[in-house]
């Protein structure tokens, strides 16, 4: 072999113990970066003693393709197609997060109909997300038709989605200052359709999984994580609830007119895969719930703010007013400046809170855009929940946790997506 | 537009829970305060950023969401390192900052404050070499292990180095 280096299945994040040759010794084992149930590239060195896990060390990084310091050379609306691409489950929630900072800077009044549709088109993205999770999910433990029920609705929102912004994932549809375009005439008559039939299919996975012996067997009990360890290990979103913490930013701090909306947030004090697992398909009903009211009290009005010189004009001004092609110009050219300040907003994605930290130093480009990404926070608890546990059941932690890679890595997570999500 | 100073922001939010146990506890710690788009920014002295964030805990803000960094090269002090801390009880968040020089930038780890701290620690080290003292593992997160430089910071291309 001469000079190639030697493949090294392990590395030295962790060594076995103790000293070799004798009787006890434990093993390392490597786990990823290509493995079909860590949804990704996430790579795990996992020391076992038999079938029993002693440490699990997460190894990222993969998918690092620096979107914030692309973010830094772009123009702000020009970010908005990068924020997307982090994670590729839920795109709109991305989108929206962004535009909310960069509209808190810009202090950017947005109309009614835009922050409704908005809300729409968010909880719309959590069902695609949820569903996605549920299928892999019951998939890495075995049960695989349920994947091909969740894919089965998924494709639809995926239709509504493309129908909306002529994207099925990357879908650059929320701007700065409003929406892209006022959606097709029968959107929501599909919309309407597919929450008709969306309590239905619930009730349908929950018929194939929930009073399934195995699948309890597999969940119950598994991954404990205590509300003290959630919090202070930084984990948001449904693995939080379901250790007990009453935490929802689309309810404590709401923004784009969530406080609108009537929901329930659900809870659990079981603090395992099991009780994340109800947390998920609760909010999925919940989420149907929020579409149904968003669609009965859509408003009626523009899409976009009216604030000339950082919002594009229509098409059809551009073609008819000077001023408006000057500004069309002015935007596409030389972007907008932004009043020089920081902020951070958060959202409640999917996965839990996503938080864009944007600083402006008065130009038309951001100084420097940071990502608060739920998964990657809450990968760091993955040693608690799995630590005594047995080598199978990391599968179902990690699931429960529902990871995103290109979330985690600050990353284009497309590659990844590829096989199964497109 | 001028900015209101330090004493008249801490002044018009005297009864925030944060900076009321920060002035009781560690005087002389906030460098600065600022209010601006209902954010609050109180910046720290870079030498108390683990004792600020034990009080801030203590004072009901219970939660870690964010560290990360800001480089504003060429200026001096060079790094702003961010801290976002939410309170779940309070329903609002305060934002911490503490700035570190660009020669031998160092700045206390605040793992034992929140150990979730840990990987957004390392990734501000890898991505602008800010070490965190204390940290029990800092080693790069996102970039492979022999990389050279730290991408994030304003003098670092953004095509790299070719």
């Amino acid at each position: 072999m001469g000079d190639m280096p030697q493949f090294v299945a392990t590395s030295t994040l962790l060594e076995p113990r103790p000293e070799e040759g004798s009787g006890d010794r434990t093993m390392v084992l490597n786990m990823g970066p290509q493995h079909p149930s860590t949804h990704g590239v996430l790579r795990l060195v996992i020391e076992i003693d038999g079938e029993t896990v002693l440490k699990v060390v997460p190894d990222i990084g993969y998918l690092h393709t620096g979107i914030e310091k692309t973010c830094e050379a772009k123009f702000y609306q020009q970010v908005v197609p990068l924020t997307d691409r982090i994670d590729y489950l839920c795109p709109m929630t991305n989108n929206l997060v962004y535009c909310l900072a960069v509209e808190k800077l810009l202090q950017l009044e947005i109309p009614d109909r835009a922050q409704w549709i908005r809300v729409l088109l968010n909880e719309l993205t959590r069902l695609n997300s949820h569903l996605v999770w549920l299928g892999t999910h019951a998939m890495d433990i075995g049960a695989l038709t349920v994947f091909l029920y969740c894919f089965r609705e998924r494709e639809e929102i995926l239709r509504i989605f493309e129908a909306v912004s002529g994207q099925r994932m990357m879908t650059s549809y929320f701007r700065v200052g409003g929406l892209a375009l006022e959606p097709p005439l029968d959107l929501f008559g599909r919309i309407q359709k597919l929450l008709k039939a969306l309590p239905e299919r619930i009730d349908e996975y929950e018929g194939l999984l929930t009073g399934n012996p195995i699948w309890m067997d597999r969940l119950k009990g598994v991954g404990h994580l205590s509300a003290e360890d959630a919090i202070a290990l930084g984990v948001t979103g449904p693995p939080l609830r379901a250790s007990g913490v009453d935490w929802d930013l689309r309810r404590d701090m709401p923004y784009s007119s969530y406080e609108k909306f009537q929901f329930k947030v659900p809870i659990s004090h079981d603090c395992d895969v099991w009780a994340r697992y109800i947390i998920r398909i609760e909010e999925m009903r919940e989420s149907v719930k929020i579409c149904r009211q968003a669609l009965d009290g859509m408003p009626e009005g523009p899409i976009k703010a009216d604030a000339p010189g950082i919002v594009l004009p229509d098409r059809e001004d551009m073609k008819s007013q000077m001023e408006s092609l000057i500004y069309h110009f002015k935007i596409v050219t030389e972007g907008f400046p932004v009043p020089a300040g920081q902020v951070y907003q958060a959202v409640e994605s999917p996965r839990g809170e996503m938080g864009y930290y944007v600083v402006s130093d008065g130009t038309a480009k951001p100084y420097r855009v940071h990502m608060r990404n739920p998964s990657f926070a809450t990968l760091q608890a993955l040693q608690k929940m799995c630590e005594g546990r047995l080598i199978a059941d990391v599968v179902a932690v990690i699931g429960s946790v529902d990871i995103v890679l290109g979330e985690i890595d600050r990353g284009d997570g497309r590659e990844c997506a590829g096989d199964t999500a497109a | 537009m001028t900015l209101p100073d330090k004493d008249s922001v801490l002044a018009a939010h005297a009864e925030n829970r944060a900076i009321r146990s920060l002035l009781t506890s560690l005087p002389d710690s906030i460098a600065d305060a600022a209010f601006d788009r209902d954010e609050l920014t109180l910046t720290i002295a870079k030498d108390q950023i683990r004792e600020a964030a034990a009080v801030v805990r203590e004072a009901g803000y219970n939660f870690l969401e964010d560290v990360t960094c800001v480089d504003w090269y060429p200026s001096e002090p060079r790094f702003h390192v961010v801290y976002h801390i939410l309170s779940h009880g309070l329903k609002e968040r305060v934002r911490l900052v503490a700035q570190v020089d660009s020669v031998d930038p160092v700045i206390e780890s605040i793992i034992p404050v929140w150990p979730s701290a840990n990987f957004y620690e390392r990734e501000v080290w890898d991505l602008f070499g800010v070490r965190f003292s204390g940290h029990p593992n800092l080693r790069r997160i996102m970039m492979p292990e022999e990389w050279q430089g730290h991408p994030l910071r304003k003098d670092y291309p953004v095509e790299g180095y070719r």
